[in-house]
């Protein structure tokens, strides 16, 4: 009945080589198969954006993309963003500085979402606008997003924001 | 939930995927996968077969043929959002994609999925009913061409048959004096939208309408051409008054409703927002309204 393919991808600079059901999504095989849990998920139909990973550089949701997609594919999970075990990425230092999160649920989505936009942004400096339009695909309910903002825009808004008291 | 079991296929032609379409009982296409992979995690859909177009060569592109723009069928909104050639060409298109889901769901979904998936309140058909887009698609007996206003069958269904995948989507190009509004109503950003409206206008040398397209969503299983107003607004200056009568229309018009935003509340949107957007579109195109 179950229907197995073989597929080869890049996860966070390392190739992995695993034979997966198809109908297995994305996001249970980076949990299940690869034991990388950081991706989360939330909905399971493309609503909540906790399980938002990077494919080829772009963010997708991965309870929307099946693992036999992923074939031959470059992926990045929030386990491939910090530069070592104890320093934290910029994005991450931010979050943690402006009380950008509380249960961390979203967390890792939220991160890989800012870390696209930071990509795409290559340096220019990007209103709250832009940073609110692209953090609409991740949803929050600690925080009432504020921090979130604050943070992205501490990171890559045209002035600095002071920290909230 | 997760998906049931089924068995996936990835051609690589689309003769390929035409011919898996037409051997395999119970398949579906998986273009971009936002809406059918929900469905797939929802259950709400049980195919045996998933054809997946993702790596069929030749479906996404945007190119430039003279008097109109052809797209490729898996090109992603996100491609369609960053196009010069189409915010430049096809200004409604570009104003629709900007109320299509989130960047995440953006950089999968496609154009042709959505076109084909035909959910009422989805942005990219409505701007397709109003620019008359011609859909090329191929079967097994080889190409045709639908003008968008045949392709809606039913709620959810279009008009292709088993063996036929979308090919390609062509709009014309905006004329000199033309100029595009996109507006729906939802309670959030990025919602699906209760109700949306596209406009696309063309003044003529004394700044009046000397042509208008106006399409309708979330009223019906398709997009509804406003064809009576785009009559009554043909060839006469922007006006108040020409407008309210117009819009008179909208009272003998059949509108779906539900519990939660019922057809009198659509109807009453449909106005407010053809309203908006024909002055919005009008001032895009330089003239005053």
């Amino acid at each position: 009945m179950s229907d197995l393919k073989t597929i080869r991808l890049v996860v966070n600079g390392r190739e992995v080589e695993r034979t997966v059901e198809s109908r297995v999504h994305l996001a249970d095989f980076l949990r299940k198969d690869l034991a990388l849990t950081g991706t989360h998920l939330g909905c399971e139909h493309g609503v909540c954006g906790a399980c938002t990973i990077l494919v080829d550089g772009m963010s997708v949701r991965s309870c929307l993309m099946l693992a036999v997609q992923a074939d031959g594919r470059r992926v990045e999970t929030i386990e491939g963003v910090a530069p070592s075990e104890e320093t934290l990425h910029p994005i991450q230092s931010a979050l943690s500085r402006h009380h950008g999160l509380q249960c961390g649920f979203c967390t890792p989505g939220v991160v890989m979402t800012l870390l696209e936009l930071q990509r795409e942004s290559e340096g220019r400096p990007l209103d709250e606008h832009k940073i609110r339009a692209a953090l609409s695909g991740n949803l929050c309910r600690c925080t009432g997003y504020q921090g979130i903002v604050d943070a992205a825009l501490d990171l890559f808004g045209a002035e600095t924001r002071p920290l909230a008291r | 939930m997760k998906a049931p079991a089924f068995t996936y296929h990835a051609p690589r032609t689309v003769a390929e995927a035409v011919s898996l379409l037409g051997r395999l009982d119970n398949a579906r296409v998986l273009a971009g996968g936002q809406s059918l992979m929900p469905m797939l995690n929802l259950r709400i859909a049980a195919p045996d077969h998933l054809i997946d177009l993702g790596r069929v060569a030749g479906l996404t592109g945007i190119e430039d043929r003279g008097s109109v723009i052809a797209i490729g069928a898996m090109t992603t909104q996100r491609t369609l959002e960053r196009s010069e050639l189409v915010r430049n060409n096809i200004p409604l298109l570009a104003h629709a994609v900007d109320h299509v889901g989130h960047q995440q769901t953006r950089n999968r979904g496609t154009l042709g999925g959505s076109i084909c998936h035909l959910d009422p309140s989805a942005e990219l058909p409505v701007a397709a009913a109003a620019l008359d887009a011609v859909l090329t698609v191929e079967g097994s007996t080889g190409r045709r061409r639908i003008p968008f206003t045949e392709f809606p069958a039913g709620y959810l269904t279009n008009a292709l048959a088993p063996d036929e995948i979308l090919v390609e989507i062509e709009f014309r190009k905006a004329g000199p004096r033309g100029g595009a509004a996109f507006m729906e109503f939802n309670r959030r950003p990025a919602d699906f939208a209760v109700v949306s409206v596209a406009i696309e206008v063309c003044l003529g040398s004394r700044d009046h309408i000397e042509r208008v397209a106006i399409a309708v969503g979330g009223i019906a299983f398709a997009p509804v051409r406003m064809t009576e107003i785009e009559a009554a607004l043909a060839g006469r200056p922007f006006a108040a008054a020409t407008l309210a009568e117009a819009l008179g229309s909208f009272d003998s018009i059949d509108v779906d409703g539900d519990d939660i935003y019922p057809s009198d509340f659509r109807r009453e949107l449909c106005g407010v927002l053809t309203e908006r957007a024909l002055k919005a579109a009008i001032q895009s195109a330089g003239g005053h309204a």
